[in-house]
């Protein structure tokens, strides 16, 4: 894998996936690193996320590399009117490595066109987050020490969620049992339920949460956010049935963990925190080394 | 004697008939072929009663031939229609059309938030059903169905 972009989770197949997840693994070993020496990278975030940026950013530390950038494109030629072209075009001849969030989708698969280095999407509207898919899978793996032969219990919003439809893609490679839990208005999109009957990856849906934690191994909790309900009444109906709280966890198997992409708002009871099922703020420091493990393996370095 | 009523656009010297056009994309396909601001002879049928289509479109297009590449992206909302090649009022050649494996430009992403729409960027992309043609933009992955093809030019 060298000098290879980084811009939908299906640029990664199987093998590669197990390789950023071993070299992650490697990198929380060793956090410490200087293959990134005399390298500079790139952090264009068009639009702000924090918690994604310092990842990555602290990630470019860990390696050893510099970073320049943006967190907000207010402070850019992007409101002046310059394209993407063109500012992928000027600081691709600065950087050894773009990473870049971006409003439009698309927009990261049109920027690795433009861009004479490797490119990392680090989120392209509602479209790709990779990088999000790969921690994921780093803290499924390392909870459950396997990927294969799973259940894992998708929560919440299920329709516009991008984190989930990724997640549901790439585990497409080690044969899974879902279960998708979400109300009648945020169901799983057909085109995903079809991936799974094209590829017999068994899958049941449901309404009801409590069902499910029972038989589950992985809790993936989403935010079920109020502007997706055209009916605020439908909202006031729902909400509650998807929030986890510690006593609903009494019988689950010993080995679940639940996961949450973040930021959480309620549908993680606090309660949940301490216990030892909770895995998501772990989740987040995972997310430091799995892209420890993408930069490096895009830059050719390991 | 010809009547005076029959209009003349049997007799075709050179050109290319294109037949069997579902007639609610007989327009879309006059887009396809770029052949709004021509200035040859074009006959226009519409709304003509077919066994097959129900009603169907037909076009005749004297002194104009067509790349194969315009042709086949007919197929994306006309997969029916077939082609005469026409010289000297002979056909001198019959084609049909393919739906292609993958399409650069031509169509429109009906993703309002794909980065194509507010870039100057050539769409691509790919024919993920070739039977109910549905395409798939390489860049924000979503799908544009038949119905929703809109059809651009890059000039």
């Amino acid at each position: 894998m060298k000098n290879k972009s980084l811009v939908s989770i299906t640029d990664y197949n199987r093998d590669e996936i197990l390789r950023i997840l071993e070299l992650a693994a490697y990198f929380e070993a060793n956090p410490v690193q200087t293959l990134l020496q005399g390298k500079v990278v790139a952090t264009l975030f068009f639009e702000p996320s924090t918690r994604t940026r310092l990842s990555f950013e602290t990630a470019i530390n860990r390696l050893g590399g510099r970073v320049i950038g943006f967190s907000d494109a207010n402070s850019t030629s992007a409101s002046k009117g310059e394209t993407l072209k063109d500012t992928i075009r000027i600081v691709s001849s600065y950087a050894d490595l773009v990473v870049m969030r971006h409003p439009l989708e698309g927009s990261a698969k049109f920027a690795s066109e433009q861009s004479r280095v490797p490119v990392i999407n680090a989120g392209d509207g509602a479209n790709q987050h990779p990088s999000q898919t790969l921690l994921d899978l780093y803290s499924i793996q390392k909870t459950q020490k396997t990927l294969d032969n799973l259940t894992i219990s998708m929560v919440g919003d299920l329709k516009y969620g991008r984190t989930v439809h990724s997640l549901l893609m790439a585990m497409g490679h080690f044969n899974p049992t879902f279960n998708f839990i979400a109300p009648d208005e945020l169901k799983m999109p057909n085109e995903y339920k079809r991936f799974c009957t094209k590829n017999k990856i068994k899958f049941t849906e449901k309404s009801d949460l409590n069902s499910v934690i029972d038989q589950s191994d992985i809790l993936y909790m989403t935010r079920v956010q109020r502007e997706r309900f055209q009916d605020p009444i439908e909202y006031e109906k729902v909400k509650n049935a998807y929030i986890l709280r510690l006593s609903m966890l009494s019988n689950a198997r010993p080995n679940l963990r639940v996961l949450h992409p973040l930021p959480r708002v309620n549908e993680i009871n606090i309660d949940v925190d301490d216990s030892p099922m909770a895995y998501y703020f772990e989740q987040a420091e995972n997310g430091v080394y799995t892209r420890m493990a993408i930069i490096a393996s895009a830059l050719g370095v390991i | 004697m010809k009547s005076k009523k029959e209009l003349n656009v049997s007799a075709l010297k050179d050109g290319t008939v294109i037949d069997h056009i579902p007639s609610r994309n007989l327009f879309k396909v006059i887009s396809i072929l770029d052949i709004e601001k021509s200035d040859k002879t074009i006959s226009i049928g519409y709304n003509l009663s077919s066994n097959r289509l129900g009603s169907k479109g037909i076009l005749k297009i004297s002194d104009t031939f067509f790349q194969p590449e315009a042709i086949n992206m007919i197929a994306l909302v006309a997969p029916d229609a077939s082609l005469n090649i026409i010289r000297d009022y002979q056909v001198v050649e019959k084609k049909t059309v393919t739906v292609p494996d993958f399409i650069s430009g031509f169509v429109k992403c009906m993703n309002p938030k794909c980065i194509t729409n507010h870039e100057s960027i050539l769409t691509k992309f790919e024919v993920v059903d070739k039977k109910s043609v549905d395409l798939k933009c390489i860049y924000c992955e979503k799908i544009t169905d038949q119905d929703n093809i809109r059809i651009i030019h890059p000039h």
